[in-house]
């Protein structure tokens, strides 16, 4: 399994098998929002499109948009966040992840990040 | 993903609704406080021209323990202004619809800066000192709000912008308890009552809802100050993000949000703002259509909403009786203390009774919401007269 991540502070987990993968936000992203009240995750079905809207996550703030790191058809959005939307807070990149995934066309994960780059890029910020 | 949060906090739109944009530079400047914040943890936004502190430990853990303890809030972005000539109360009247000439010294008023047409140009608390007329206006919006009232204001009166004056808020049950260990006396205010403690000026009043404790200082002070409330068992430092949260469950609104020139204090529900003579006898802007409202109700309400399931309905979203478009919500989040959705917004008053149910748009789905009375959370004000 080989996990990327996007400038927007997406990660992406792609399965051995490079055809499904799961997508999340960043412990960096998570600890930038503050407490996370609710999650809108999409429909099992829905077709999305790199860089399109995919998600909306909701702190007690303010709520922010999720892109899609690759064109895809979703599979599953995660249930667990419906209920303890906080899991974002507690393991953004595990048990908090948002959905899962089928991919359009694995040549869009060339130009994401792998996670040192990642982490050098946040460290920048 | 994409950040609002930075957005939805740095653009309080000032007067004219001017957004910001790339081409529009704006030197953030430091408060005095900025250093010690920046040491206690505090994660810095830019708020009206400001770095200020958005939360330190979290706005939930923050929101609850100035509910159940004490908060110290760092509002030195506020703009404090001090009007001190003989005259200054019946000339402000002219500028302001609140009793200024019957304020007795040592008391306070919540009023408002209005436009010829009633609209609100800023909300602000209105004090009567020993040394003149001590007025707190919001960050956004203090240079015109100076330049407004200055326009207004005969040439012969001074005015006085306080800028080496920060302000702290202190806020919550304990507050009381915390302050009068640094600050003997101040417990013997009542709420919107204040007095000079030595090179302090404190009032009894706040933002949150809870009893609570205003506090102008020295800016070359409120670092030892800030220190010493910290030091007290009861107190802990808390961020922007809390006190939006605290005042929305307090019903309380906020001038850019809920309030602005399209806004009236009749719809707002400010009335209480405007005493009996001055309705009476106008001679304050916007007097006619606000008085025309004070008799035949004004065609729109503030109200509180409360919103079903666990997703916040947001400033801007559209609220709908069936398919008729009925209002806008103008602040809206998640209520700690109620671990649900609320929010604040503008409807006609024919949908505007407490239990009418309505429901929101938000990004294309509708949540339902109900028409509830506010406060959300209960005031804990310490009144004059009150049975505790």
């Amino acid at each position: 399994m080989s996990r990327y991540f996007t400038t927007d502070h997406e990660w992406i987990d792609v399965a051995a098998d490079g055809e499904t993968a799961t997508v999340g936000i960043t412990d960096y992203a998570q600890g930038q929002l503050g407490d996370i009240v609710f999650v809108e995750v999409p429909a099992s079905g829905t077709r999305i499109e790199k860089g399109g809207d995919a998600a909306v996550v909701e702190s007690v703030k303010a709520a922010s948009d999720v892109y899609a790191p690759v064109s895809g058809t979703v599979s599953e959005g995660n249930p667990a966040l419906e209920g303890d939307p906080s899991l974002v807070n507690s393991a953004a990149e595990t048990d908090g992840w948002f959905f899962t995934l089928v991919l359009n066309d694995k040549g869009e994960l060339d130009g994401l990040m792998d996670e040192t780059a990642y982490k050098a890029f946040v460290a920048g910020l | 993903m994409k950040w609002l949060e930075g957005r939805a906090l740095a653009t309080i739109p000032s007067r004219g609704d001017q957004p910001l944009s790339e081409d529009y530079e704006i030197e953030i400047e430091q408060l005095p406080l900025d250093a010690w914040h920046r040491a206690n943890g505090a994660r810095m936004v830019e708020f009206a021209g400001y770095h200020m502190p958005i939360q330190y430990e979290g706005i939930i853990a923050e929101h609850l323990w100035t509910r159940e303890n004490a908060g110290l809030f760092d509002v030195s972005h506020m703009g404090q202004l001090l009007i001190s000539e003989d005259g200054a109360a019946e000339a402000l009247e002219a500028i302001l619809p609140s009793d200024i000439i019957g304020l007795p010294v040592n008391k306070m008023r919540y009023s408002l800066l209005l436009d010829e047409d009633g609209g609100i140009l800023d909300d602000l608390m209105v004090s009567t000192r020993e040394d003149g007329i001590y007025m707190v206006v919001n960050g956004a919006v203090k240079y015109e709000d100076i330049g407004h009232i200055r326009e207004f204001l005969p040439d012969e009166i001074a005015m006085n912008h306080m800028e080496d004056q920060a302000l702290l808020a202190l806020q919550g049950p304990k507050a009381v308890e915390a302050l009068s260990r640094v600050v003997p006396g101040v417990e013997k205010l009542f709420f919107m009552e204040c007095a000079a403690f030595g090179d302090l000026w404190i009032s009894r009043s706040g933002y949150t809802g809870e009893d609570g404790f205003e506090i102008s200082v020295p800016a070359d002070r409120v670092e030892a100050l800030a220190t010493e409330l910290c030091a007290q068992p009861e107190v802990k430092p808390i961020g922007l993000g809390a006190r939006d949260s605290l005042r929305l469950e307090a019903g309380l609104p906020l001038y850019g949000h809920d309030l602005d020139p399209a806004t009236d204090p009749v719809s707002a529900g400010l009335t209480f703002a405007i005493q009996k003579r001055r309705r009476e006898q106008g001679g304050f802007p916007g007097a006619a259509t606000i008085q025309k409202y004070l008799s035949e109700g004004a065609p729109t309400k503030r109200v509180g909403l409360n919103v079903s399931g666990r997703q916040p309905a947001r400033e801007g979203a559209e609220i709908y009786a069936g398919d008729t478009l009925v209002g806008k919500v103008t602040s809206g989040g998640f209520s700690p203390s109620l671990q649900s959705p609320i929010a604040m917004g503008y409807v006609s008053s024919a949908h505007a009774t407490p239990g009418t149910q309505l429901e929101i748009d938000v990004r294309g789905k509708r949540l339902s919401a109900t028409v509830a009375p506010m406060p959300f959370v209960p005031h804990r004000y310490h009144r004059k007269g009150a049975t505790k």
